[in-house]
Parts: C-alpha cells; sequence; structure tokens
C-alpha cells in the first residue's frame, strides 16, 4: 500500500485506527485495519485492485458526518480517506456549472461559487465540515429542500472508480441526457457501496437577489403544520420552513441567546429568497396566513443578519440538543407534508409510552423529521426503550404513507427496515445491481444492501 | 490519579463542528489532529481500548490547547478540561515511570516555579543582551548549544529591560492628578468616591520580557483614576503546568496568587496576558472541590479582568497623540475562546485617533505560539505562522496588535521570517495604547 501512496497515506498505529473507527452516528464503533489516503484518481484505482483481489473492504470517507454508520467498517479492511480530493476544478459561468474534488467542503464550495454571483442550494446541516462527495453518496437534504430540492437535483455528472480499478465517467455538463441507464443518479445515494466517487460536476443556479426569514411561534403543533399546508397550498413555495419543537426551542435558546419564547409549542422558521419585491410580497402573505392560522406571534427578520442568525440557530439545533443528555440519537423520518402534525403527535406518544425523552425538529416543508432521543448510552435499560420506541415511529412513518429516512440514508441504521420499505422484490433487484458494480463485495459490506440484515439497528451494536 | 469525566466525554457527540476551526487539523487533515479525534482517542483511554502510551501522549501534546474548538461546539464541550485531564493522566503515568524529560522539568518546575530564578534569569538575559555577549554566542555558534528551537525564537526578543531599571519600580502607583482632578470636578461632592484600588497582575514571562508594558498598564489604569498596586509575593499563574498536566503545581501557583491579592486589598485585579488571564479565571473551577480555597477563589476570580475588559468599564481614556498606521489585530485564544474577550480590544484600537483599522482574515485561529508549543512543537507551529503571516500580508498593515506576550513574540517571529520587518512590526495593544496617551 505505502509503494501506491506513500508513507504518509497509510496509517496503521492503533491511535489513528482508533480515530477513524467512528462517524456522527452515536454507539457504534468498530476499528479498521488500515486508513488509506489517496491524492489522485490513479492511486485510488490501484488501491482498489488491490483490495479486490485479496478481497479487503473498503470504506469511502468524506467527513465522517452521516448520522447512520456509513463509514463504520464493521468488517474491518481500508478506511479510504477522501478528504485530499479538495480541490475545486472548474467553475463554469457559461454552463452553470462547477466541477469539483468529493473532498471539498460543502460550505468552502457554497463560498466559492457564491464568490462569483451563483448558488448551490444543498444545504445540510453539517455543510461546515461535510464534505461534497459524502453529500452525494447520501444524497443529502437540507433546509432549502423544499424550493429547490436536495442533492441529486445537482448532481450532472461524475467520475467513479469500480472495485475492478476501472475508472469511469456518467453524465456530464449536459442538462438533458437520456443516453442509457442514468448511472449518475443510481451513484446518488449509493452511500459508498458501489463504487467510489472522485470528482463530480454539479448544476448552479443565479444566486437569488434577496432573501427574508420569517419567524412563527405557535401554541400547538397542530397549528404549525396547518400553517405549513396553508403556505403551500396558496401556492406560495419558500425557500426553507423549519420547524421546531419547544424542548429544542429551549436548548437553541441557551446556546444561542435568541431570547426565544419559552412556553409556546413549536417555531416555524420561513425563509424566502428571489427578486425583492416578490419576496416582500411572499413574506407578507405568509404573516397573513400564520395569523389567521392561529399563530400567537409573527416576526419578520429585520435585517438579513438577524435573518441569518436565526437560520444559523437552526442549523445548530441538534448539536445544541446534545447539552441535554450525554448520548444523542439523531433519528430521520419523513411523511408526507399532509401528515405531518399526526406524525409529530405520534412521536409525543410514543415518547410517553416507552417514557423517553425525545425532541423534534425538522424540515417542515418536506414533511422530513428529526425526532431527536436524548439518552444515556451507558443505561442499557433505557437504551432498550429507546429502541423499541424508534421502532414504533418509524412504523407509524410507513403507516401515514411516509419513508424510513428522508436524507441520512440506510447504512446500517437502517437495514432493517429497507424491505418493508421497497419489498423483496426491490431488495433482490438492489442486490443484483451491487453484484454488477461490485462482484466480490468488498465496498462498504454491512451497508444498505446487506445480505443477512442484523436485528436491533438503530442504536444497539451489532 | 486523574481520570476523564466520562460526562464530558460523552458530551461530544462527533458531529465535526469544531474540524474546521482546528489549526492542527487545518494542517493535516487528519483525524487524530482535530478535537473530534483527540476526545475520541480520550474516550479510548477512559474505556481501556487505548493505553496511555507514547502515540497517545504525541497527539495529545499536538494540540495548541488554543481551543478554538470550544468557541465552535454547539454542545458545549468543555474540551480545555478535557485536555487538561488527558496530559495530567499522561504526566501521572510517566511520574510513576519515573521518568520526565529533563528539558521539562527544567523549564517548568525549576524555573516558572520559582520567581526570584525568573527574575534571575532575566537579569542574565539583560546582561547577554547588553554587552553584546547574544550576538558573540550566535555568531560562535554556542547558540547551537540549545535546542534549535529556543534558538530559533530567542532571534524575536527584544532587550529586556535592566536590574536597576526594574529596582526603580513603585509598589503602589497613585492616580493620575489629571484624571482624578477632572474627576472630582465631575463628581457630585456626595457620591465623590475614592479611587479604586486595582491590582496588577505582572506574570512571570510577561514581567522579565515585556517589563515596560507591566509598567504601561499601570500608567494606563492611574490615566484612568485608578490606584495601582504591584501585589508583592505573587508568582506564575500556573497556565503553562495545568496545560502541561502539572495540575498540582498549578494549583500550588495558584494559592499563592489568592493569598497575595487578598494581602494586597484591592477591589479588581487586571492582567495583561490573555493565556494568564484565562488561567487566573479558571481558579475557580480548579479549587470547586476543595472547601478551603472555593470560595477564596471565586472571589479573586471574581475581581479578575483582562486589561482591555477593564478599560472598557472604566470612564473612557481619551488618546492625544495620534497613530498614523494600519493597523489590524490578531486574537489572544485565551483570550477570545477562552474568556471570550473579543470587541474590548477592537473597539479600544478603533478609539485611537489616526489608526485605519482592518480586520485579519480568521484573527481568531490560534497563531501557534500556544504556551510554549512552539518550542515543544515547532515544526508544526512554524506551518501555522506561515499561513498567519501570509494573511496578515493580506491586510497590508503596519503594526498588528496583541494581548499576550507568547502571541507577541511569535509575531515578531513570524514577521521576521516572512521578511516583512521593513514594514510591519508586533505591539502589544498596552504599548500601543498608552503611546496614543
Ligand atoms: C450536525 C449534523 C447535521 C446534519 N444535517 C444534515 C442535513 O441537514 N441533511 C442531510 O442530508 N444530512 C445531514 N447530516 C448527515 C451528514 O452530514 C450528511 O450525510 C453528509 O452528506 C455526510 O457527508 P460526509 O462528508 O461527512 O460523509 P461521510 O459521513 O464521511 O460518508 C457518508 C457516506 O458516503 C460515502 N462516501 C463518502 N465519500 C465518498 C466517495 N467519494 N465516493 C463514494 N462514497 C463516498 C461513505 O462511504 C458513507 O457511506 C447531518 C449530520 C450532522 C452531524
Ligand atoms: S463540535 Fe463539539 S460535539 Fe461536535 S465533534 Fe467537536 S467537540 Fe464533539
Ligand atoms: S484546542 Fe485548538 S488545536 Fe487543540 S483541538 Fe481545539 S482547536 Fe484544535
Amino acid at each position: 500500500m505505502t509503494e501506491i501512496v506513500g508513507r504518509e497515506g497509510v496509517l496503521t498505529t492503533p491511535n489513528s485506527l482508533y480515530a477513524y473507527s467512528f462517524d456522527a452516528t452515536p454507539i457504534l464503533r468498530a476499528n479498521p485495519d488500515v486508513v488509506v489516503i489517496p491524492r489522485t484518481t490513479e492511486q485510488l484505482a490501484q488501491v482498489l485492485r488491490l483490495a479486490d483481489a485479496h478481497k479487503i473492504p473498503v470504506i469511502p470517507r468524506g467527513s465522517g458526518t452521516n448520522l447512520a454508520g456509513g463509514t463504520i467498517p464493521v468488517e474491518g479492511g481500508i478506511v479510504l480517506n477522501m478528504t485530499r480530493f479538495n480541490q475545486i476544478y472548474e467553475i463554469d459561468e457559461k454552463n452553470l456549472t462547477v466541477t469539483v474534488g468529493p473532498g471539498v467542503i460543502t460550505a468552502d464550495l457554497h463560498k466559492a461559487v457564491e464568490a462569483a454571483g451563483l448558488f448551490y442550494p444543498p444545504d445540510p446541516g453539517s455543510q461546515r465540515i461535510s464534505t461534497i462527495g459524502g453529500n452525494v453518496a447520501q444524497c443529502a437534504g437540507g433546509m432549502r429542500g423544499l424550493k429547490y430540492g436536495v442533492t441529486k437535483d445537482y448532481v450532472l455528472g461524475l467520475e467513479y472508480v469500480l472495485p475492478s480499478g476501472q475508472v469511469l465517467r456518467a453524465g456530464g455538463k449536459n442538462y438533458k441526457d437520456v443516453a442509457g441507464y442514468d448511472l449518475t443518479r443510481l451513484l446518488v445515494g449509493s452511500e459508498g457501496t458501489l463504487a467510489v466517487i472522485t470528482e463530480l460536476t454539479l448544476k448552479l443556479l443565479p444566486l437569488p437577489e434577496t432573501k427574508r426569514t420569517l419567524v412563527v411561534f405557535c401554541e400547538q403543533m397542530v397549528d404549525a403544520a396547518r400553517i405549513v399546508e396553508r403556505t403551500v397550498a396558496d401556492k406560495i413555495i419558500p425557500a426553507t420552513m423549519e420547524f421546531l419543537d419547544q424542548a429544542t426551542m429551549r436548548v437553541v435558546d441557551e446556546f444561542s441567546h435568541l431570547g426565544l419564547p419559552r412556553d409556546v409549542a413549536a417555531m416555524l422558521l420561513i425563509e424566502q429568497d428571489g427578486p425583492e419585491q416578490q419576496v416582500a410580497r411572499d413574506i407578507d402573505r405568509i404573516a397573513q396566513i400564520a395569523r389567521k392560522e392561529g399563530a400567537v406571534d409573527v416576526q419578520v427578520a429585520k435585517t438579513p443578519e438577524e435573518g441569518a442568525k436565526l437560520m444559523a440557530a437552526r442549523r445548530s439545533a441538534l448539536a445544541a440538543l446534545s447539552r441535554l443528555r450525554p448520548t444523542t440519537i439523531l433519528e430521520d423520518a419523513t411523511v408526507p407534508r399532509a401528515r405531518l402534525a399526526d406524525m409529530v403527535e405520534a412521536v409525543d406518544r410514543i415518547a410517553d409510552k416507552y417514557q423517553v425523552q425525545i425532541c423534534t425538529f425538522g424540515h417542515a416543508g418536506d414533511g422530513n423529521l428529526h425526532p431527536t432521543c436524548l439518552t444515556d448510552e451507558r443505561d442499557r435499560e433505557e437504551i432498550n426503550r429507546v429502541e423499541q420506541a424508534f421502532e414504533e415511529i418509524f412504523q407509524t412513518a410507513l403507516e401515514l404513507g411516509g419513508t424510513i429516512t428522508g436524507e441520512h440514508g440506510v447504512g446500517m441504521a437502517k437495514l432493517k427496515y429497507l424491505p418493508q420499505r421497497v419489498g423483496e422484490g426491490g431488495m433482490e433487484l438492489m442486490q443484483a445491481i451491487k453484484r454488477a458494480f461490485d462482484p466480490n463485495g468488498i465496498m462498504n459490506p454491512g451497508k444498505v444492501v446487506a445480505r443477512s440484515a442484523r436485528q436491533r439497528i438503530v442504536v444497539n451494536q451489532p | 490519579m486523574s481520570s476523564f469525566d466520562m460526562n464530558e466525554l460523552l458530551n461530544c457527540m462527533h458531529c465535526g463542528f469544531c474540524l474546521p476551526s482546528c489549526p492542527t487539523f487545518q494542517q493535516t487533515g487528519l483525524e487524530t489532529y482535530s478535537p473530534r479525534g483527540r476526545i475520541a482517542l480520550m474516550k479510548g483511554v477512559a474505556e481501556g481500548t487505548l493505553p496511555v502510551d507514547a502515540e497517545f501522549e504525541q497527539n495529545m501534546y499536538a494540540c495548541l490547547g488554543c481551543r478554538a474548538c470550544e468557541t465552535a461546539c454547539p454542545a458545549g464541550v468543555q474540551y480545555g478540561a478535557l485536555i487538561e485531564d488527558a496530559r495530567e493522566l499522561i504526566e501521572d503515568r510517566k511520574k510513576a515511570r519515573k521518568r520526565t524529560s529533563f528539558a521539562r522539568s527544567a523549564t517548568l518546575k525549576h524555573l516558572f516555579m520559582h520567581p526570584q530564578r525568573i527574575r534571575w534569569g532575566g537579569h542574565v538575559l539583560w546582561a547577554m543582551q547588553a554587552s553584546g555577549l547574544q550576538k558573540f554566542a550566535e555568531q560562535t555558534g554556542l547558540m547551537k548549544v540549545l535546542p534549535r528551537e529556543m534558538a530559533q525564537m530567542q532571534a524575536a526578543v527584544d532587550t529586556v529591560a535592566s536590574p536597576a531599571k526594574r529596582k526603580r519600580r513603585q509598589e503602589v502607583v497613585g492616580p493620575d492628578s489629571t484624571s482624578r482632578r477632572r474627576k472630582e470636578l465631575d463628581a457630585p461632592a456626595a457620591n465623590r468616591k475614592p479611587a479604586m484600588r486595582v491590582g496588577t497582575f505582572t506574570g512571570c514571562i510577561m514581567d522579565v520580557m515585556f517589563y515596560d508594558t507591566n509598567q504601561a498598564t499601570a500608567r494606563l489604569l492611574a490615566k484612568a483614576g485608578c490606584t495601582v498596586v504591584f501585589a508583592r509575593h505573587q508568582v506564575c499563574c500556573g497556565a503553562l503546568h495545568a496545560h502541561s498536566g502539572e495540575k498540582a503545581d498549578a494549583m500550588e501557583l495558584a494559592k499563592q496568587n489568592i493569598v497575595a491579592f487578598e494581602q494586597a486589598d484591592v477591589e479588581l485585579i487586571v492582567n495583561n496576558a490573555g493565556g494568564c488571564g484565562a488561567a487566573l479565571k479558571e481558579y475557580a473551577h480548579w479549587f470547586k472541590d476543595d472547601p478551603d480555597w472555593a470560595d477564596r477563589s471565586r472571589q479573586f476570580v471574581s475581581k479578575m479582568r483582562d486589561i482591555s475588559e477593564l478599560l472598557a468599564e472604566l470612564p473612557p481614556l481619551s488618546f492625544t497623540k495620534p497613530v498614523e498606521a494600519r493597523v489590524t489585530y490578531q486574537d489572544s485564544c485565551h483570550l477570545a475562546h477562552g474568556q471570550g474577550v473579543r470587541n474590548q480590544p477592537r473597539e479600544l484600537i478603533r478609539s485611537i485617533p489616526g489608526v485605519d483599522y482592518v480586520e485579519l482574515q480568521n484573527a481568531d485561529s490560534c497563531c501557534g505560539s500556544a504556551g510554549i508549543y512552539n518550542i515543544t512543537n515547532y515544526d508544526m507551529s512554524m506551518r501555522i505562522l506561515d499561513e498567519k503571516m501570509q494573511q496578515v500580508a493580506n491586510t497590508k498593515a503596519n503594526l498588528v496588535v496583541t494581548t499576550n506576550p507568547g502571541c507577541l513574540l511569535q509575531m515578531k517571529k513570524g514577521i521576521l521570517d516572512a521578511g516583512l520587518s521593513e514594514r510591519v512590526q508586533a505591539v502589544h495593544i498596552v504599548d500601543l495604547l498608552n503611546q496614543a496617551l
């Protein structure tokens, strides 16, 4: 291995292996046998060829911020650190595309394209540190999903390397391309189980002229849900519609000192962007709807800075929650928008039933909820109750016509639920596709389409 | 035997938000050089999965202790306390193995524990500088006897104050009569208060290498209407010891300081070194479980102010001598991340007539000085410094203002190495303010 990537590119000491044995997923941990840091596609192809020949597992890794156990080397092997592929190769202002290495930090990409007056909308809460490669492999969403969609809507083309070492390209700069199966889309959200992505061409938009933020406080969750529904029904699509429940608001406030009220049940954070007049009109209209539909207070951020501060606070929600109890388990269930209030109420009921503390926040506009459980991993009995509560939450989501994950992916965490979501036929087809890319099963084994799904997956260690 | 606070370790939820703000992660891109990775390693040690060995030691000491990660962490992880615990654990284990490195113990134990020796060292340094011996040593290669790192750093050291000058220090400096008179005229007779007694924490290295800065601090406070007391029997703040895993020694020093300032009978205590200030403000945390000292240390901490913080609380000084320069400010990590003092120094600098203030990009990211890091981890420190100097050059500033002796030295070294000496100078904020009075 050192012959391929040099001595600096191979880490084998106990501390190094331990440091790459986890990602942002709580509780899960497993040591790799080696960490390899390639710098070029050529090096990477050689590493893969070697691994494939010896049937050694390969786990691609960006910044390790995923919450699905996606980068945990459950079967040991090579953790492939992709952070050195961190160049922005080209911002093509004529074609409105950007071509980057997968190791580019999402926020750095935002900065670079915005400096050219352009806009890359996907903005996962982890954008300060997550990589574009990780975003694409997970098909990350974000707060602007309602109006702008998620990562998959922006990937035009990619270069990837198969376990055989073959370097291939799919898509390119064409906005329209129906030549054959859409392998680009197939690789988006493949969670490192098919191939390693080495280059990406992403679609850009013109940077919206202005944006404004509006905060709505509600005494009941159903009011908030209704406001979301009515707004969209009124043919206004805000860029962002986030909600935080009371518990989440308290914690976020403690961290960001925004002076949020303490006695309301929920808060909606709404942002609209676009031409100035349009934005002003939309924000006014949403404020009216909110007041009519029972909001106790509606506030329009006076300055862009004030708006930015509120959005930053929302971004820190998850991490701030972790101040309350030692272990924070964030989950990701999605339901059709119209069932949002039902789902939030179900989560509350389930938390009560199992006597566990669950704070909920999420992307109200997309029906994407993050029920977040505050617990202590040392308390096995409580962890069992947490496990049962989440089990019931996912069942409920499926019953409401929802899905088991909106943006965090399957990884190890949702293995057990995937067959319920896609059916036996779906599973078989997915496994056949996996075999076509990766006949020896070296790519991120134990994730997504693992042949034997484990029991008790969300929180308990296999 | 120290051990980790498991709750604090578990508080870290591996979100990675701290990674972009960590200078050593920025340089290496490696998890073991990041706050998240270091916390994970501590967890490994706490669980008994990883040994406290040379590799662990190396990883823990590669951290600057700049605490930028604390500012970035939304989960409120007290990283500073964790890294101190880790190093204490390492040192305890080493003591058990009776293999303390000579250079470390030479500086930490035999120098910093004894104020007379520091002063004496200061005299020797002065004598060397005054007599040209230093130059001689450099030319003859005598300097090579010192470790490369020390030799490298000493190039940035200015001439220190002479023993005679030191002797002339007044122990108590009365409030400046001009400002006193003005204050009395302003205040109605009934609530005219006696001048506030402020103790100055002079610091150990600070008082040797930057004696004049301490004197200038006193002058500023006197101008602001205070009675300034140079408390006797004060000693080193203990920061270096605490950061190097010698907590017991640090606490010993802390006790002496608490006593010294109790005896000085002052309302407030001021310090002008961000690194010392952060440690001084942590005394209450150090003694929280010690019934004899908990209350006394809390009292001490409640009186402690950084000079910029205090000047912002006092009636504003009127600066009369313009400083015509383009000025930028490098935060001291322990002032910004450790004490949360960010605006006050900037406001003070801006209030000087003539100053053209420019913000330094990433001003609150560590310059690589970090206590004795630039000696113990010289190469990493210099990589960080090179980047900092690039940013300094981008500002086109002529003056870089700092608030901590270590940072000031590091800046001076950086300016020398980057060949910027012709047009850029580094200065302690107190000296700049004093110059403008
Ligand atoms: C505080 C916090 C907030 C978050 N908010 C959001 C959010 O709003 N929306 C959202 O969708 N997610 C969110 N996440 C989850 C996570 O940040 C995203 O999934 C992100 O895309 C992961 O990026 P990463 O670089 O950390 O990838 P990693 O975690 O390192 O990897 C993720 C997956 O991608 C694979 N992979 C990585 N690079 C490559 C490559 N080059 N080729 C092939 N496969 C690769 C890995 O094998 C793994 O399966 C959040 C996480 C945290 C901790
Ligand atoms: S930001 Fe805080 S919680 Fe997140 S990884 Fe860093 S120390 Fe841990
Ligand atoms: S204290 Fe500074 S160097 Fe150490 S981990 Fe935190 S940010 Fe990095």
